[in-house]
């Protein structure tokens, strides 16, 4: 409701300042970090992650190199890495913070079925017991293997009356949670995710996007001719793209199926974040939505919104997003506020030409490029480690200490919103909370604002209530006195008695 | 001696007719009628409240809080945000007249003027204190905030209409008739002005062109 209010009152403004704010608002010069103030201008920021390495095939010692390698899994220090193009899967160790090895590749497992070997498989996933899942595209089933790569069974095309029985089955993305359930995006399948019970059963869709009914449409399609119909929008939920299960066990699920006015009009979410139920719990209380780029016009050939190809969720619940139009990394706090954004498209270390899935590993990020066939390494530096120990202290409860790593941060970077609000959070849990709303309203944080000032003026009123009830007194007692003693006057003046004296 | 009892006199007729927008906006049929009829208003006054207007909109952009109103000031600029108010007064004030002199109204261009000066009393009347107001609130009770502004909005609108009918001497049904083909007439007048400024600046650019031209032949 109050953003409504607050937007109202900043079209009102718009109009009567006869033009809008402008949308060009680049810089020609733009550093490789940024972030969003809260106008949505573009502010420049320090790096919040650089590029350790850049690793290719020959950097791996592999014989036969990557072909378009899809999806990617990180375990521990593992790195699986599905090359889809050589229907094999690559194991890397990670043995030193820039050094990684080469476990085991392998293309076939063993087994008493048919079809030992693999065929573009595009997502894999390790339980926590060790097992391996394999979405085995081009055979159209989910494998689940042992760590020794026995097989144990599979997962085939669920069988729903919903389902044309001739359609392939191409499980595109799988996750598996703790229990061993397996959720599976596939090629088609619009539904929302399949879920499979850990004994292979098929046991419904779950997270399907809303179908947004517009009635204009629906009043259109009535008169429209069949041919017309064809060509017009149907009303079907979108296709997600990827998912990422956090370590809380839900599900990051995104999609690129939007466009830049459904994003704009909030009618459609480039991310969810997908509950048991299937209920988007995405915290949104950023000035924005989670949406990446926030101008979409055309700059160097790359026209439309961000659209998310992979997203990964770190444990202080900072969660990544891969835009592969862009080729841009946008990472965003549990509020949904941007944190940064970096990136590019380009040949150069920490741009990417198709990047097709981001992992991380504490807070290091992996990018694996498709087309490039390498993996690129990010660590966080001194300015991106203070902001997540900012972040963790407040998270621990420390405010003090939060506060000060967020005047660090803030230190390295007088443009970053987070820190001005992160300094104020932390002066609010200390009850400092005049110099707290200093900071709120620099940033134009009315929310938390509100919280202190709510705190303030309840202690402002305590202090002075004996002055308070003094001037309201005398507003009430002052005119009434005056009023009776005009009275008392008034009624000597016409009293008989002073009348007939004179 | 009498100079200045003159001055005194008119100082006084200028106070009484602000004061007299007080009970304009109380009592609006018969405070409009007397403001023509009886000359209890004056031109002094009605400016007086248009600057206060004015004034109260500048100052609600920096001291208004910032839950309410945040301001862009890379690009504000202040006189097109004053002549956001004044322009679209002044093509109220001539659309109406010239509309209704055509259709027996009474007012004259001045009168015009005048009363939807008197009209917009309430704007800084509540807008002023509200602006203090608000910040002293939270967002919780922004709500306040909001229907009080409206309030401000919705009391000028009903007093313009009041005005007019008492101006031009019109029933209800033809004041409010007269106001929508005001708006119109003020579309009409954009227009005209657009057109105007263009074709102007079509042909200086021609006599520009023509010059340029010539001094490049000689």
């Amino acid at each position: 409701m109050k953003m409504r209010i607050k937007k109202m009152g900043l079209l009102m403004l718009c109009v009567m300042l006869f033009a809008g704010f402008s949308m060009t608002a680049y810089a020609t010069d733009r550093s490789y970090t940024y972030n969003y103030d809260w106008w949505g201008d573009v502010q420049d920021s320090p790096d919040v992650y650089t590029v350790c390495n850049v690793y290719t095939s020959a950097d791996f010692g592999l014989d036969v190199s990557l072909k378009s390698p899809e999806g990617m899994f990180v375990k521990g220090n593992m790195v699986y890495i599905c090359d889809t193009g050589n229907n094999r899967i690559v194991e890397l160790e990670r043995v030193s913070t820039e050094e990684f090895e080469v476990r085991r590749i392998y293309d076939s497992f063993n087994g008493d079925i048919e079809n030992t070997t693999f065929s573009s498989p595009s997502d894999i996933a390790v339980s926590e017991e060790g097992d391996i899942y394999i979405a085995d595209k081009g055979n159209s089933r989910i494998l689940k293997l042992d760590k020794d790569l026995n097989y144990l069974m599979q997962f085939d095309k669920p069988v729903d009356s919903s389902l044309d029985p001739e359609t392939n089955f191409t499980p595109n993305k799988i996750v598996v949670d703790t229990a061993g359930r397996v959720y599976c995006i596939a090629t088609g399948i619009n539904k929302g995710l399949i879920k499979y019970e850990n004994d292979g059963v098929f046991s419904g869709f779950v997270g399907a996007t809303k179908v947004k009914y517009d009635w204009m449409d629906y009043i259109w399609k009535k008169f429209a001719t069949q041919e017309q119909r064809a060509q017009m929008e149907s009303f079907v939920p979108t296709e997600y793209d990827n998912i990422y299960m956090d370590y809380e066990g839900f599900v990051y699920a995104v999609t690129s199926s939007v466009t830049r006015d459904s994003l704009r009009n909030e009618e459609a979410q480039a991310i969810r974040k997908l509950n048991l139920m299937g209920n988007d719990i995405l915290v949104r209380n950023g000035e924005f939505d989670v949406y990446g780029d926030l101008y979409m016009g055309n700059g160097g050939g790359y026209e439309g919104p961000s659209y998310f190809q992979d997203v990964t969720t770190m444990d202080n619940d900072v969660y990544v997003c891969l835009d592969r139009n862009r080729s841009r990394l946008f990472g965003y706090n549990d509020q949904g506020k941007l944190v940064f954004a970096c990136g590019g498209n380009g040949n150069m270390d920490g741009y990417f030409r198709r990047p097709s899935a981001v992992e991380h590993m504490g807070y290091d990020l992996l990018v694996l490029d498709s087309q490039d066939c390498s993996l690129t390494l990010f660590l966080p530096t001194e300015f991106g480690s203070l902001v997540y120990q900012a972040m963790d202290q407040f998270e621990q409860g420390d405010y003090d200490a939060s506060g000060e790593t967020w005047q660090k941060v803030m230190d390295l970077n007088g443009n970053y919103d987070l820190a001005y609000i992160g300094i104020g959070r932390s002066l609010l849990r200390q009850e400092r909370y005049r110099e707290a709303m200093d900071y709120f309203e620099l940033k134009y944080d009315d929310e938390n604002y509100s919280k202190a000032y709510k705190q303030y003026r309840k202690e402002w009123v305590e202090e002075h209530i004996v002055i308070i009830i003094i001037v309201v007194l005398a507003a009430f007692l002052i005119p009434l006195s005056i009023g009776r003693v005009k009275a008392i006057k008034h009624e000597m003046e016409i009293a008989d008695i002073f009348k007939y004296r004179s | 001696m009498i100079a200045s009892l003159l001055k005194r006199e008119k100082y006084q007729h200028y106070i009484d007719s602000l004061k007299f927008a007080l009970y304009c906006i109380t009592h609006p049929f018969d405070g409009f009628w007397d403001l023509t009829h009886e000359k209890r208003g004056t031109y002094a006054a009605a400016n007086t409240i248009l600057i206060l207007t004015l004034l109260v909109r500048v100052m609600k952009l920096r001291y208004t809080s910032f839950i309410f109103l945040n301001v862009y000031w890379e690009e504000l600029n202040i006189f097109l945000y004053l002549a956001s108010v004044v322009f679209p007064l002044a093509l109220w004030v001539v659309g109406n007249w010239g509309l209704t002199t055509l259709f027996d109204g009474k007012g004259r261009l001045g009168q015009v003027y005048m009363a939807t000066c008197y009209a917009i009393t309430p704007y800084p009347l509540i807008q002023f204190p509200l602006m203090i107001f608000s910040n002293f609130v939270t967002v919780d009770e922004a709500e306040f905030y909001a229907v009080l502004s409206y309030i401000s909005l919705l009391w000028a609108a009903l007093l313009i209409v009041a005005a007019m009918s008492q101006i031009h001497e019109y029933t209800m049904r033809k004041t409010l008739l007269f106001i929508v083909f005001s708006l119109f007439a003020m579309l009409v007048i954009i227009f005209i002005l657009m057109l105007f400024f263009s074709m102007i600046t079509q042909g200086i650019a021609y006599f520009i062109s023509l010059g340029r031209e010539i001094l490049f032949r000689l």
